[in-house]
């Protein structure tokens, strides 16, 4: 079972309590390539909802990532500055980029399920 | 990247075997090529400086000039010194335009008396050939429909020898014909990563058989963004990025591909402003750029001086693999050229702290005899 919700810019979201939890999907890393640095925001920022919250540099090309939802940057994953190519072995795990408070917690609700994303990506793909 | 454009993509003759290795394939200069297979741009780059890996390099555009003394008459085109090349030299030049900018770059061999093979940048061919065509109205140009594979990296000599035995005498920039399983193949000790290895120039019919049996003998397969980070650690142009029309050998750094005798003579589109700018330098010079910090900067990023002034602009930058960081190259001012120079580049409106460094970033491993 999965708790994840996606957004149409390859992003999910997990709620641990009123936080939520930001990161890039899987998808979204294996189009990328191979990730070689993430410039994260500073804790404390406010973010509306498809803001540039982080931008994942990989060995091509820089990508932008965006707030999925509205609310305040209450933290980020340094452990990214250190090893960025968690973000490829471990995107929905050890690979998240920020925590956010959201503004309004019902915003999470109207994010894409796993299945909708899955047939998105797809799509996409 | 839609479906329309895909069923207009040229396929090169390897194309099977990209999608047999799990290639990621993308449109580039009007032909489906592979930017990276399974494993990724990093560990292809690092298998290049390693091993040995094999690249697909059949977009590239290959030529025959034949008739009476080709190279001679290449020279009214071209700056480098041909006229010296003995049969079986490869020389690197620029076709330069009236002011002296780079309508390509290109290798040019030595095959005989009557005969010069080249190369072009696969998004530059049909400006080439037309600029060919009438530069060379004595001359026979036809474009061959022959495959281009690169072998790379410090074991490409003990996997390519067992096929063409005496390939392992070729020293770097030098050619020579081979018979293969019954193929007539053309092979050169050349290659745009830095490290020692080979350019096969294969019939397109052979082409899959041949480099079957070379992954069979050790290589890897590696791609075009693999391609891209090696030759930027190796300090090699890229066309369309760091050279272009508007662009001379002499800025791009590139003097030391014209000869003594053609910097006398000249003769070639635009000499009088290139020469001028070899002798006096030029305004602005190619130069690499090391950033502080992990985070890459890339082409088109503003490069400035230590009181903030605009001095020149990014062409090419990523990240290095083997450098382990950041590395790119760009144009800046020349008082701003030397080495160890200290500028800022400006990433995303914050301005990066970056070095002047002089090229390579990775230090060239090429095949020279002594």
């Amino acid at each position: 079972m999965n708790d994840l919700k996606y957004t149409r810019e390859h992003e999910w979201v997990r709620m641990e309590g009123d936080v939520a939890v930001i990161g890039i999907s899987a998808f979204a890393q294996e189009a990328l390539g191979d990730v070689v640095f993430v410039e994260l925001p500073e804790i404390g920022k406010s973010l509306k909802a498809g803001d540039q919250a982080a931008v994942v540099e990989s060995v091509k090309a820089a990508s932008e990532v965006y707030a999925p939802l509205a609310g305040e940057v209450v933290g980020v994953n340094e452990a990214l500055n250190d090893d960025p190519s968690t973000v490829n072995s471990d995107p929905t795990g050890k690979g998240w980029f920020l925590k956010m408070k959201p503004s309004n917690p019902a915003d999470f609700e109207a994010l894409m399920d796993e299945a909708d994303y899955r047939k998105f990506a797809e799509e996409q793909g | 990247m839609g479906d329309e454009n895909e069923t207009t993509l040229k396929r090169t003759p390897l194309d099977a075997l990209h999608r047999a290795h799990g290639a990621k394939m993308v449109p580039f200069a009007g032909f489906d090529m592979p930017l990276q297979y399974a494993g990724g741009i990093i560990a292809e780059h690092r298998a290049t400086r390693t091993g040995a890996t094999l690249f697909d390099v059949s977009h590239m555009g290959q030529a025959a000039i034949r008739g009476d003394s080709p190279l001679a008459a290449l020279e009214a085109l071209v700056p480098g010194d041909l006229a010296s090349l003995p049969v079986g030299g490869m020389r690197y030049t620029q076709l330069t335009n009236a002011h002296g900018g780079i309508v390509d770059d290109l290798m040019v061999t030595s095959v005989g008396e009557d005969y010069a093979f080249v190369v072009v940048n696969a998004s530059r061919r049909e400006a080439d050939f037309a600029l060919l065509g009438a530069g060379l109205d004595r001359l026979a140009v036809e474009e061959l429909d022959r495959a281009l594979i690169a072998l790379q990296g410090p074991r490409a000599a003990e996997i390519l020898v067992p096929l063409a035995p005496g390939a392992e005498e070729l020293r770097f920039m030098s050619a020579a014909p081979f018979m293969v399983d019954g193929s007539a193949i053309a092979i050169s000790r050349s290659g745009y990563t830095g490290e020692d290895g080979f350019e096969i120039s294969i019939p397109a019919q052979d082409a899959l058989r041949i480099a079957e049996r070379l992954l069979q003998g050790g290589a890897t397969l590696a791609g075009l963004g693999a391609r891209d980070s090696l030759r930027l650690e190796a300090g090699l142009c890229l066309y369309g990025n760091d050279i272009d029309e508007t662009t001379t050998p002499a800025e791009a750094g590139l003097g030391w591909s014209i000869g003594k005798r053609r910097r006398e003579e000249g003769g070639f589109p635009g000499a009088e402003i290139v020469l001028a700018q070899l002798r006096e330098g030029p305004v602005r010079r190619l130069v690499g750029i090391l950033p502080e910090g992990r985070q890459p900067v890339r082409a088109h990023a503003e490069i400035r001086n230590t009181s903030d002034e605009r001095i020149g602009e990014i062409t090419s930058g990523g990240f290095g693999p083997t450098v382990g960081g950041p590395v790119a190259m760009g144009y800046v001012a020349s008082a701003f050229a030397d080495p160890d120079t200290a500028v800022t580049v400006i990433l995303r409106d914050r301005p990066v702290p970056a070095r002047v460094v002089k090229l390579p970033f990775v230090s060239h491993r090429y095949f020279k005899k002594h």
